[in-house]
């Protein structure tokens, strides 16, 4: 248990490197600082919704795009009418748009979380190779059809002109929607503490190591599992939500294979099934977007090396590396 | 709609199918042997319709270029192979998905890097150039005839060569006991790398044959990989009688899908808002196909360890 | 973010001190466009023609920061915060895709940036989402499409298949057509986004007994059609807007693009001074033909340069009423813009022929002179 408070020691350290960068910057008048470090928050987020699935569960999923995307067009969706004043359906009773970003998270979660219900009833059935693939096949059908469906832009996008409201805050100052952005960063990180030590993250490890001792004691892997991917979708769907707001726009761009990669990405980056890694990881890959994209228009070149180095020699990620192999497990 | 129509459309959908083929057999045939999920399998198919491209460019000679396909796609595999993919046999499924996504990036933006960011030319060569007159009065490309023979054929050596040869034997040991085939003291490193090559090689003549009749340019290879997926996980990963099947099935699903789902909405609809709603139905049938096999079957049509 | 190519802006201090506060203020530009991945090669050639524009003028007061949106909204929207807070640009351009315009644009100009557009026009931006700060210098989607259905009504076509990719640039594109069009349609399609086999529905154009087929293919989806229609035996003539039969691509078509119509507001070969000055110089500083993408892009930073010898850049309402005159000498002969500030502009009808070795288009004549946008009506400016 020695590493274990060298990663506490990496995590606090994670954690006010977030949050003092933002503010430095603002010191130094540079504010575009506030907006990357509220990218890299949002990231971290879609990251952690991943990571429960994950790295607890073992449940790779190569589809988490799809509720990142759900996330966002439920934000996308019931801002635009609101501000055009048209209710989003009059029968058989009347449903309203909204800029409240409170009722917003809900319903971005409500959204992907439902989606995670009906996607894991048909693909936690499966397991290994099966899993990837059919997550991914799911979350294709929803890219396609967000593309050719004309209502809200297709692949246009969805711009959303004002970005939605937070009681007592103006969320149109960067520092301050970063300041919610990291706030709901740190509730999720700390509800999935508290569920990874809770009976279901018991269960849930236990279905991943090993499933006939848990069907031995009578509970049902296959219910542990559904409930870890709808939470893990409803997390990453709320991502999607404060991402939308972060851009003031939403497209099917946030729904493309490439998008579940990039969130697959963070959470290796940092390390798969610790707590801090995609803060880590979507720290690391923010950066290196932003360094190298500046500096050569072949950066997804160096990109895939680093990455590929990542792999094959620094196990565990970041994290891994620095802190140690030694788990909660 | 004629008869002919209808009877284009089905041999459309086989050839189709029998393209998706040859890129799907190198994929399961990879996942079958070594275990291994190669998302690079797309960038192979990229490397060999670039490589045929180049060659055809400069020595005017197709036949040329398709050789070069196979000998640049294998040669780039085997490379691959050794340098990083022997490191992730023995990964679990996400590192093996992670490392060759960043192959995917370093392959694509390389070439891109090499060839510049404009598309190839590549066309078909003048002894299979123009349509054919078949029975029903149908009228069809003789490249496409050529695709459905060179599809049929591949599937048949490779039965033959998993079948009846050697190297064939040492495969099918491979599949079900890796500690056994070491034992007997066959140099199982290097069967991994042909095997790797082997998928490489197909990848890359598929990539060179259908380059001819579509855009050589780079990230070509990434819509085919994700429907290569599609078709293999639907027969059943790493059976090639599977992939086979499943490639002739998607094949003719999205064919006749897209060709009859606007068609079926247009009778009782305004055209213009048919043909929108039908090809965006259209655009996801193979997804559902794909859930609904796993529904009923979780490891696929024909799985090979089922 | 480093800088991919910065022009420098010299002695600004200096120049101030001698100039007084006369017009030489120095102007920041950041371009946003897309250098990687799939769709570069339109990208360079914007870049290209830009930058072009930029040495001829040597004007030491312009300073252009370049960045690449690997065409993904989310980045561009990042790249365009940074330009703003960060950089502290003056305009904005770029931007080659209509989805990511639409991520970009209406925020930047709410924040009072210009911005310019040397490529994308979607509808929504020249209609009720107009903007006294955004300004296009390339076409409004609608336009060639339009254009090709005048020129196929005036040359007796009655029965066209016409066919685009399923999302809205492809919506716009078919009803702009439909527009100008006064035949019969034989049958609409709409095919996924990025499709590259068409086989089954060349089968329908083969079935159709359309005497005209226009399609809307960009990229890599126009090469595959075209190449695989050239194969089918199918000799119904195709016509489409200049994307998919312009320069950049038209070498990877090869033969089976000969004889094509399409409609473009230019042509390689149109009889202007500037226009052959432009071609030559760019063949000269490139070492390859331009593309329209390159004359757009040329466009846009000519119409900078002219507006900012006139008048500061900080004067936001003085800087916008140059820009709006157009004084420059486009290839594209002369340009006025609507009320909207969209181009009205003269399309061409253009044919591809072969030029010794090279693909290459040659002007047939004029499809719609002047045309003005369908959505001008709609924009209260």
């Amino acid at each position: 248990m020695l590493n274990y408070s060298r990663e506490t020691i990496l995590n606090t350290v994670l954690t006010l490197l977030l949050l003092g960068i933002p503010f430095a910057a603002l010191a130094i008048d540079e504010p575009f600082y506030v907006t990357l470090a509220t990218r890299v928050t949002i990231f971290a987020l879609a990251g952690v919704g991943l990571n429960f699935a994950l790295g607890l569960g073992g449940l790779i999923s190569f589809g988490h795009a799809a509720f990142f995307g759900l996330g966002g067009y439920a934000v996308g969706i019931l801002a635009s009418h609101a501000l055009n004043y048209e209710p989003l359906m009059s029968s058989p009773f009347e449903i309203e748009g909204t800029t409240q970003m409170v009722i917003l998270w809900g319903v971005a979660m409500i959204v992907s979380g439902l989606a995670a219900l009906i996607i894991g009833l048909f693909s936690l059935r499966t397991s290994g190779v099966y899993f990837i693939m059919i997550t991914l096949a799911f979350a294709q059908m929803i890219y396609y059809f967000a593309i050719s469906w004309p209502a809200y832009g297709g692949e246009d996008g969805l711009p959303i002109y004002v970005r939605n409201g937070f009681p007592g805050v103006n969320t149109l100052v960067p520092i301050n929607f970063f300041m919610i952005s990291f706030g709901v960063l740190m509730l999720a990180i700390l509800l999935v503490a508290v569920l990874r030590n809770s009976r279901f993250g018991a269960a849930l490890q236990a279905a991943r190591q090993n499933e006939d001792r848990l069907s031995a004691v009578g509970i049902k892997p296959f219910y542990i599992r559904l409930a870890a991917f709808v939470i893990s979708a409803m997390i990453t769907g709320l991502a999607g939500a404060l991402f939308a707001d972060l851009n003031r726009f939403v497209s099917p761009s946030m729904l493309s294979w490439h998008t579940s990669g990039e969130i697959m990405v963070f959470v290796i980056l940092g390390g798969v099934g610790r707590l801090f890694g995609p803060v880590a990881g979507a720290a690391l890959f923010i950066l290196f977007e932003f360094i190298f994209g500046g500096l050569t228009e072949h950066w997804m070149f160096f990109l895939g090396l680093v990455l590929l180095a990542v792999v094959l020699f620094a196990r565990g990620g970041l994290i891994g590396t620095i802190a140690g192999k030694v788990r909660y497990d | 709609m004629t008869v002919a129509l209808f009877a284009e459309q089905l041999l459309n959908g086989v050839q189709f199918g029998l393209m998706l083929f040859l890129m799907a057999a190198g994929l399961t045939l990879v996942f079958g042997v070594m275990g291994l999920i190669n998302l690079a399998h797309g960038s192979l198919y990229m490397v060999g319709a670039f490589a045929c491209a180049a060659v055809a460019n400069f020595t005017g000679s197709f036949w040329l270029g398709l050789g070069a396909s196979l000998a640049a796609a294998a040669a780039a595999g085997a490379i691959v192979e050794i340098v990083v993919i022997r490191r992730l046999y023995n990964r679990d499924h996400l590192d093996q998905v992670l490392a060759t996504f960043a192959l995917i990036l370093i392959f694509s933006e390389g070439t891109r890097w090499v060839f510049g960011s404009f598309p190839l030319y590549l066309n078909v060569p003048e002894l299979l150039s123009g349509p054919v007159s078949l029975p029903l009065g149908v009228e069809y490309p003789l490249y496409r005839l050529a695709i459905i023979v060179i599809g049929f054929a591949v599937a048949i050596g490779l039965y033959l060569l998993i079948a009846k040869t050697r190297l064939g034997i040492r495969i099918r040991a491979g599949e079900s006991d890796r500690a056994m085939i070491a034992a007997l003291g066959i140099d199982i490193r290097f069967l991994y790398t042909v095997v790797f090559a082997l998928g490489a090689g197909l990848a890359g003549l598929a990539g060179a044959l259908v380059g001819a009749i579509q855009s050589v340019q780079v990230g070509m290879g990434e819509p085919v990989l994700i429907l290569a997926f599609v078709v293999i996980v639907i027969g059943g990963i790493g059976s090639i009688k599977g992939a086979l099947f499943g490639s002739l099935l998607v094949g003719l699903v999205d064919t006749m899908g897209r060709f009859l789902l606007p068609w079926t909405f247009k009778l009782f609809m305004d055209p213009s808002q048919a043909t929108s709603i039908g090809s965006a139905l259209a655009s996801m049938l193979i997804y559902i196909l794909m859930a609904l096999v796993l529904v009923a079957k979780p490891k696929g049509l024909f799985s090979a360890n089922a | 973010m480093g800088k991919l190519e910065i022009m420098k802006a010299g002695l600004v201090g200096l120049s101030m001190c001698l100039a007084g506060t006369a017009v030489a203020d120095p102007v920041k530009v950041g371009m946003i466009t897309t250098l990687s991945g799939g769709g570069s090669g339109l990208g360079v050639d914007v870049r290209d023609g830009f930058m072009l524009a930029v040495k001829q003028a040597g004007n030491k007061d312009l300073t252009v920061v370049i960045e690449d949106d690997a065409r993904k909204p989310s980045l561009a929207v990042q790249i365009a915060d940074k330009m703003i807070q960060s950089e502290k640009v003056d305009i904005l351009t770029g931007i080659i895709w209509s989805n990511l315009a639409m991520a970009v644009v209406p925020s930047a100009v709410a924040q009072g940036k210009i911005y310019i557009s040397p490529n994308a026009g979607p509808s929504k931006l020249a209609g009720k989402g107009c903007h006294p700060n955004y300004f296009n210098a390339s076409f409004q989607n609608d336009n060639l499409p339009e254009a090709m259905g005048a020129y196929a009504s005036e040359n007796g076509f009655k029965n066209s298949f016409i066919m685009a990719p399923n999302y809205p640039a492809g919506k716009d594109v078919l009803n702009g057509y439909k527009r100008f069009y006064k035949g019969e349609l034989a049958s609409e399609v709409y095919t996924k986004l990025g499709q590259s086999d068409y086989a089954a529905e060349i089968a329908q154009i083969r079935a159709s007994g359309a005497d005209s087929v226009f399609i809307f293919l960009p990229g890599g989806m126009g090469i595959a059609f075209m190449k695989q229609y050239a194969q089918s035996g199918v000799d119904i003539p195709v016509m489409g807007p200049a994307f998919s039969f312009d320069q950049g691509i038209l070498q990877a078509v090869g033969p089976s693009a000969m004889g094509v119509k399409n409609t473009s507001h230019w042509a390689k070969d149109l009889d202007f001074a500037a226009n052959k000055k432009f071609v030559a110089s760019f063949q000269a500083e490139y070492g390859r033909l331009p593309s329209l993408y390159a004359v757009q892009g040329f466009d846009t930073a000519s119409l900078i340069l002219s507006a900012m010898a006139k008048a500061d850049v900080k004067d936001t309402e003085a800087f916008r009423a140059e820009l709006k005159k157009i004084d420059i000498a486009s290839p594209r002969g002369p340009l006025k813009f609507g009320n909207n500030q969209h181009l009205i502009q003269t399309i061409y009808v253009r044919e591809v022929i072969k030029e010794g070795d090279i693909y290459t288009n040659k002007t047939n004549g004029v499809a719609i002179k002047d045309h003005q946008d369908a959505y001008a009506v709609d924009c209260k400016m």
